[in-house]
């Protein structure tokens, strides 16, 4: 069995940005694994702008992004294969993947960093009555078909879900030629960057339908129309509201999913609410050895904090290699709900710690405060916080030195 | 040419007798009126193996369901398709579902099925821990299975035309002329087909095509049954399969592991006037959840995969319709659960009415019971893969992620009898799009495939036939 010690899995902005971070801290017997036939992931496909403001002080197109990662990655000569898919992790960080070289190999690693990315929800997932004819497709497929086949999937279409990549698809396909009738968003806000809201449907006269939904899916060969309805505060469709709309296309940006079958192959036990692996400020999981970042650890908006996230991850990896660690603590950090998750779910080592966090509702005027039982460690007030924007703080040591546990919470005005 | 014998319809019923008839030294079509074979009620149903204790006593359904279900391990095997020996158990909360139980038990014993056992709760739940803790009784039987229907029902149509039969699609037959000594069936858009001798499987279109030659001595009409589908993280949730004890509400709901590991929930059963009338409807799908807790601990319906309706094509006679109302032209109606359990006895059922009724038949001696197996790929061992992926590189390329299928696999699918066209058939073949994304990211990459083998444009490729388009056209930018 071939040994190699840090085999990353997918070749991202997550895996580019860890290899980069690892190779650069002393570890150079790296192997990228991508089953892709290209490195850079689903910045592949976002030709829109938007992408690198924290990171490079520039408003980067998706490619142009990843592009600058590629780089660094040839002039280290970090190794990496493309369309190749890792099929199974065991928690020995025996990785088994394939490709048409080498058909079914199996490396043996000293580290694995996960970075998988996320799909997209899917239409069956959401049970949707009606027929089940062609022309429903999720916003990252249109995406494909749009700007990777050069393909348009349809002419007249409804997007449901107001998340990121349906907001971009709305503009895209009004470019293209299409009408969009409206985007319709469940809950009574978007998930949605502020700025997309702005720029893809403002811009373009595209209606954003709050608390509203699809109910009925009609048409027998192609999709002929949709029926939607207004939602009462529990989500439920109100009968009195439903409304025909004749389209030949439902564009579905219903929520991202982590990517973590393999994960669990490999014995990583995940957070309920992320999806994603419950991890340490190292980015390790609970199973020693095992590190994860990217939309594989838990959906994020930006990819400039993906990159951060990653660095972290290669960091930590090469430090687990060598044997390095600083003090050992084991604090866990819990949420209160209106603070929906933390990314790390716990701290193991006596150093600072970036927290990242996501809150469940749109609030004002808030105060963000950690605790150790009574003991407030830290607090901040904000103007406003909203699901679709992640958050972060930065704790010292000698704040959570000797705590027991953590906890988060948001106190509204 | 003139055709010994057109079969009509190529569901599993019409597939199944076609298989057998490609046996003998015949002549022979099938004529199906959809894109693709496997389009009715046989890609849409519970795909259980029923054990046969459910039909009545003396029935044409209790005889050919107790006979289908002991070919059909063997025909799977023949034929490279999936099946399950997973058992059954009708489980009961009462001391009325008791007494139905006990009935069900003696109904199976007269029918002839082997291994029926009445199970107290501890019995039950020892075997079944996650039925409900509500349940106190059930009857267990060992024969009952899971099969892949639409996988049996395009292997036996693939069989037969192997072994020498033709396949036509988009042939919808719309009259039916006789002259002296054959049958010319016409389809919709203008096609003809001569043959000697009529099989009529058409499923819900049974009673049309019967009245096509002067028999209205039948109808049928449609009931529907929804289904909800979830991944396969819940796949091991029971080994059996989980059925209610049928009462005056009507047989209820069941649970039940797939041959693909999923977890199969449904069906409802609500008559409905319209055939064509596939929708799923909110309360439908309510009514399956809802009752699929009471049956099963520990569903989660946030792992739903997808939902989708099947049509019964109910017959009102009660029983299946199998008859020759006239010279050379054969029933085969009403074939609503248990059809699919009973499809291999149907088919030898249908060849021995035809002797009686004095058709010349002779054995090929070519004929050749074996298909291979669309899924040997994936079954196979590191070392075996290696080998297939040396030879054919297109075996190292995964085109769908959630099912790990690769374009070798697609490609040998795309190329076997029946030929798919479409995306939902190289879904129903190979697995791809079948999995949680559901063909969100190889889809795009499955067209490509279907295009270039059929030599045909890109946006030309359907969904499933028909106005089922996937793109419109090119983008401005592309020429
Ligand atoms: C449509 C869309 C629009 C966005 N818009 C913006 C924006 O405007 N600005 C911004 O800053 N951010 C944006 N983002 C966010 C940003 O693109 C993502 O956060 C970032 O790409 C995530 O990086 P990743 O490396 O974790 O995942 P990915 O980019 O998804 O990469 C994961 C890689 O892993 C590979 N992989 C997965 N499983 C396996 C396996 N088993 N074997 C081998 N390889 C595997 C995949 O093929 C993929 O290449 C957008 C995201 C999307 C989806
Ligand atoms: C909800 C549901 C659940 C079921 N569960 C089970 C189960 O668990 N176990 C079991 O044993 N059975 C079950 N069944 C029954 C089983 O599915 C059927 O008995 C079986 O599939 C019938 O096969 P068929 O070939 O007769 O019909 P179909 O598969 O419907 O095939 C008929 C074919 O005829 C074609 N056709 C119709 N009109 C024309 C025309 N004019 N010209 C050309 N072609 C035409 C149709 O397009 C179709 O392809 C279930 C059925 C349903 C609906």
């Amino acid at each position: 069995m071939k040994q190699i010690d840090l085999v990353i899995v997918g070749g991202g902005p997550a895996g580019m940005s860890a290899a980069v971070a690892a190779y650069d801290n002393g570890i150079k017997n790296i192997l990228i694994l991508e089953r892709d036939s290209h490195l850079g992931g689903i910045l592949q496909q976002c030709i829109h702008n938007g992408f690198g403001l924290h990171r490079f002080g520039e408003e980067l197109t998706g490619p142009e992004y990843a592009w600058r990662y590629e780089q660094q990655v040839y002039e280290r000569n970090i190794p990496y294969l493309l369309n190749t898919m890792v099929l199974d992790i065991s928690p020995e960080k025996v990785v088994t993947a394939t490709n048409s070289e080498e058909g079914v190999f199996q490396i043996q690693a000293k580290a694995v960093i996960l970075a998988m990315g996320c799909r997209e929800r899917s239409k069956g997932a959401l049970n949707i009555a009606g027929t089940r004819p062609s022309g429903i497709f999720s916003a990252g497929t249109a995406q494909k078909y749009v700007n990777l086949k050069g393909y348009m999937p349809g002419k007249n279409v409804v997007i449901l879900g107001s998340g990121d990549i349906g907001l971009i698809m709305a503009r895209r396909m009004t470019l293209e030629g299409a009408k969009v009738h409206a985007v319709c968003e469940l809950m009574p806000y978007s998930g949605g960057l502020a700025r997309n809201i702005e720029q893809c449907l403002n811009d373009f006269g595209i209606p954003l339908r709050l608390s509203h939904t699809v109910v009925e899916i009609h048409g027998k060969q192609r999709l002929e129309g949709v029926t939607i309805a207004k939602v009462d505060e529990n989500r439920r469709p109100i009968p009195e509201t439903r409304e025909y709309i004749p389209c030949d296309t439902l564009l579905l940006s219903v929520g991202l999913i982590p990517e973590n079958e393999l994960s669990k192959t490999a014995g990583v036990p995940l957070d309920r609410v992320t999806s994603g692996a419950v991890v340490d400020q190292d980015r390790q999981t609970s199973v020693e050895g095992i590190f994860a970042c990217g939309n594989v650890l838990h959906v994020h908006d930006l990819v400039d904090y993906v990159s951060e996230e990653a660095e972290i991850a290669g960091k930590s990896a090469v430090a687990y290699i060598q044997g390095i660690t600083a003090e050992r603590t084991d604090i866990p950090l819990s949420t209160d709900g209106k603070i929906r998750y933390t990314v790390p779910q716990r701290i193991t080592q006596k150093k600072d710690v970036t927290v990242f966090f996501r809150v469940a509702d749109v609030y004002r005027n808030v105060t963000i405060r950690v605790s150790d039982g009574d003991r407030v460690i830290y607090s901040k007030k904000k103007l406003k916080v909203a699901p679709g924007e992640m958050e972060s703080i930065t704790l010292r040591p000698d704040q959570f030195a000797d705590a027991k546990a953590l906890s988060f919470a948001l106190e509204v005005k | 040419m003139t055709y010994d014998v057109a079969v009509i319809g190529a569901g599993v019923v019409g597939g199944m007798i076609a298989r057998e008839l490609s046996s003998y030294k015949l002549n022979l079509c099938i004529l199906e009126k959809a894109h693709d074979v496997a389009m009715g009620a046989s890609s849409a149903n519970s795909a259980i193996v029923h054990a046969g204790f459910d039909a009545k006593e003396g029935s044409l359904k209790a005889l050919l369901n107790v006979q289908g279900s002991e070919m059909m391990a063997k025909t799977c095997q023949e034929l490279g398709v999936k099946y399950k020996n997973n058992g059954s158990l009708v489980i009961g909360f009462n001391e009325e579902d008791m007494e139905t139980i006990r009935s069900l038990y003696t109904r199976g014993v007269t029918n002839g099925v082997k291994g029926l056992e009445i199970l107290d709760s501890d019995a039950l739940h020892a075997l079944e821990p996650n039925v409900s803790k509500n349940a106190t009784c059930a009857l267990y039987a060992p024969t009952g299975s899971i099969v892949c229907p639409y996988e049996l029902t395009i292997a036996s149509v693939g069989n037969a035309m192997d072994n020498g039969a033709s396949l036509l699609l988009d042939f919808a037959v719309s009259a039916i002329e006789e002259d002296a000594d054959a049958f010319t069936l016409k389809a919709e858009d203008g096609r003809t087909v001569k043959a000697k001798y009529i099989i009529n499987a058409a499923g819900l279109y049974a009673d049309a095509i019967a009245e096509m030659v002067g028999d209205t001595s039948f109808q049928i009409h449609a009931r529907r049954g929804e289904y909800v589908l979830l991944d396969k993280e819940s796949g091991n949730l029971i080994k059996s399969t989980i059925f209610r004890t049928p009462s005056k509400m009507g047989k209820g709901i069941l649970v039940s592991p797939t041959v693909d590991g999923n977890l199969i929930t449904g069906p409802t059963s609500v008559d409905i006037g319209e055939k064509e009338n596939k929708a799923t409807t909110p309360d439908g799908l309510a009514h399956v959840m809802r009752e699929t807790r009471e049956n099963v601990d520990g569903v989660m319906y946030n792992q739903t995969i997808t939902s989708f309706c099947g049509l019964r094509a109910v017959g009102s006679t009660g029983d299946f319709i199998i008859n020759m109302p006239r010279d050379r032209f054969v029933n085969v109606a009403g074939i609503e659960s248990p059809g699919l359990s009973s499809a291999p006895a149907i088919a030898k059922y249908v060849v021995e009415l035809l002797k009686k009724a004095e058709m010349p038949l002779e054995k090929d001696p070519t004929f050749s019971p074996l298909r291979a197996p669309m899924h040997a790929f994936r079954e196979a061992g590191i070392e075996e893969k290696n080998e297939i992926i040396k030879k054919d590189p297109a075996y190292g390329r995964i085109i769908c992620r959630c099912e790990t299928v690769t374009e070798g696999e697609i490609l040998a699918a795309i190329r076997q009898n029946p030929k798919p066209r479409d995306l939902d058939g190289v879904k129903r073949r190979t697995r791809a799009q079948m999995g949680r994304c559901q063909g969100g990211f190889c889809s795009p990459y499955i067209v490509e495939l279907l295009a270039q083998e059929m030599q045909v444009p890109y946006e030309s490729v359907t969904k499933f036939g028909g106005d089922s388009y996937i793109n419109v056209g090119k983008t401005k930018g592309v020429d």
